[in-house]
């Protein structure tokens, strides 16, 4: 089987991080403006950024229906972050009006649920999909899952920080759907892309 | 809880560290932050697709028509703007204006912008941002200044341009400036490295990592002159990662048009038929001052240290 195609998002935010990770696992990965440049790829990134930025310039150039038949249909997809709001069925806090979401992933977010700059924190997270080491997590004026379908596996959870009394969900999968509400592509740690680069090389081998 | 040097341990979460401020300026690439001076601007700046907007009281083309001293906007105004939108909001202080800064990150402002726009209030030091849990930007028009800003704690850069003129020539000889440089000192060996950093009064060890990682290790916008798309387009060309623009869309015609397509034009700067049509059709632009016909001390790109 010949290599898989990676693509990243590229309308706005950290999408040379997520190039650059992948390329220390010798994974070549492209630049995703046009709905054009879906075709033929694997696994598709939806990196951090503005969830609203990324929505208008999607919408401004005929993406966003191209983008929910790429994830409606069953293709590998990870959203960190603002991904993640984008990949969600339904998210609160958003701006006047709402915004476009791609939506595939039967989950409530709650954009900027720790609140603005000054809550952004590190902190480790314990992921046993990642094996036993803790996962050290950089959340960005983040989100966070406040609810999930019965589908939906939870990865990983994180302290909501006074604002519930339990831990809030900060990582999900859904068959070859990821989400986190961290950025593992300003860390250190492959960990992430690599499971990442396996749900796509998974399912490579078992659809037709 | 502990602080130290802005940054704070709760629990098991840290605060202000510095991938923390240095990370949300990752978030903003291939953005543009728009300066909006009420919250029904902000508005239109989130629904034009801004990645972050700039809130202050008057756009630095005002700022250069009026005179006098300009400072840190009034807390009201920018909370009001904080409220009306969900994207970052920065607020400008004075250079060297720490209690401005203190302010502002009381309010939680998402960025501080210690800006040559406004008068300066110190006129030999800029801010220690390091004391800071919120991340500041600062303006360079060379490597060594950038990299001055980034020893005293800035996690995100933009060239300074020649802010309210509408002109971008001044963005670009920075942003050429910058790149030029670090395109040099990616090829010298270390010995010229340490003569290099002495010259540019920057830290050795901040000059050495820029040659490895032949970039700034901060985020850098372009600033001080954008007006069009295309202008817009030519500085992402140019390698910065995104783009202020300041009195270019609400001194024109359309501002909402205007906006729409300098949003897209960032996205899109390498693609030449998305560019002309974006370019289509905004009205007027601001109608802008000629660089050139600024005296020394008009230049708001000479203060700073």
């Amino acid at each position: 089987m010949s290599e898989a195609r990676f693509g990243v998002l590229a309308l706005q935010g950290a999408f040379r991080e997520h190039i650059a990770m992948l390329q220390r696992l010798n994974v070549e990965a492209a630049e995703v403006r046009l709905a054009k440049e879906l075709d033929d790829l694997d696994g598709l990134i939806i990196p951090g950024g503005e969830s609203t930025s990324m929505g208008l310039v999607a919408e401004r150039w005929g993406l966003v229906e191209p983008l929910r038949r790429w994830v409606h249909g069953g293709r590998p997809t990870w959203g960190t972050c603002a991904g993640m709001i984008l990949l969600a069925e339904q998210a609160t806090g958003q701006k006047l009006g709402g915004q476009a979401l791609i939506g595939g992933l039967d989950v409530t977010v709650n954009r900027n649920y720790f609140g603005r700059q000054v809550d952004s924190f590190e902190a480790d997270l314990d992921v046993p999909a990642l094996g036993d080491t803790p996962f050290h997590a950089v959340f960005i004026r983040a989100p966070a899952i406040t609810a999930v379908a019965e589908n939906v596996e939870t990865l990983a959870t994180v302290a909501s920080l006074g604002h519930e009394a339990e831990p809030v969900i900060a990582a999900v999968r859904k068959g070859p759907i990821l989400a986190t509400a961290f950025h593992p592509e300003l860390t250190d740690d492959l960990r992430w892309h690599r499971y990442f680069v396996q749900i796509v090389n998974e399912f490579r081998s078992c659809s037709p | 809880m502990s602080t130290k040097n802005g940054q704070q341990r709760d629990g098991q979460v840290e605060r202000g560290t510095f991938a923390v401020k240095a990370g949300l300026a990752q978030m903003l690439k291939g953005g543009v932050i728009m300066d909006v001076v009420t919250a029904d601007q902000a508005r239109i700046a989130e629904e034009a697709g801004a990645c972050a907007v700039m809130a202050l009281e008057r756009v630095p083309a005002d700022i250069r028509q009026d005179g006098g001293v300009a400072r840190m906007s009034d807390p009201r105004l920018i909370k009001e703007i904080m409220e009306a939108v969900t994207i970052p909001v920065m607020a400008k202080v004075r250079i060297g204006h720490f209690v401005e800064a203190q302010i502002l990150e009381a309010l939680g402002v998402d960025y501080i912008d210690e800006s040559e726009v406004l008068t300066p209030a110190d006129e030999s030091h800029h801010i220690n941002k390091h004391s800071f849990t919120i991340p500041f930007v600062c303006g360079c028009r060379n490597l060594g200044e950038a990299l001055r800003r980034i020893a005293e704690g800035a996690a995100m850069i933009r060239t300074k341009g020649e802010a309210g003129t509408g002109d971008v020539v001044e963005a670009v000889r920075h942003a050429r400036n910058v790149n030029g440089a670090i395109r040099r000192i990616n090829r010298m060996d270390a010995d010229e490295l340490f003569t290099y950093a002495k010259d540019i009064q920057a830290p050795y060890e901040l000059v050495k990592e820029t040659a490895e990682l032949n970039r700034l290790p901060v985020v850098n916008f372009a600033a001080g002159g954008v007006a069009t798309p295309a202008d817009a387009a030519l500085m992402m060309q140019l390698g910065v990662d995104g783009v202020f623009v300041g009195s270019g869309i609400f001194k024109s015609d359309d501002p909402a048009k205007r906006a729409h397509a300098i949003v897209q034009a960032v996205t899109h700067f390498n693609d030449p038929h998305i560019l002309a049509e974006v370019s289509e059709n905004l009205g007027a632009p601001m109608v802008g001052i000629n660089v050139t016909d600024l005296s020394e001390d008009e230049k708001l790109a000479e203060r700073g240290w």
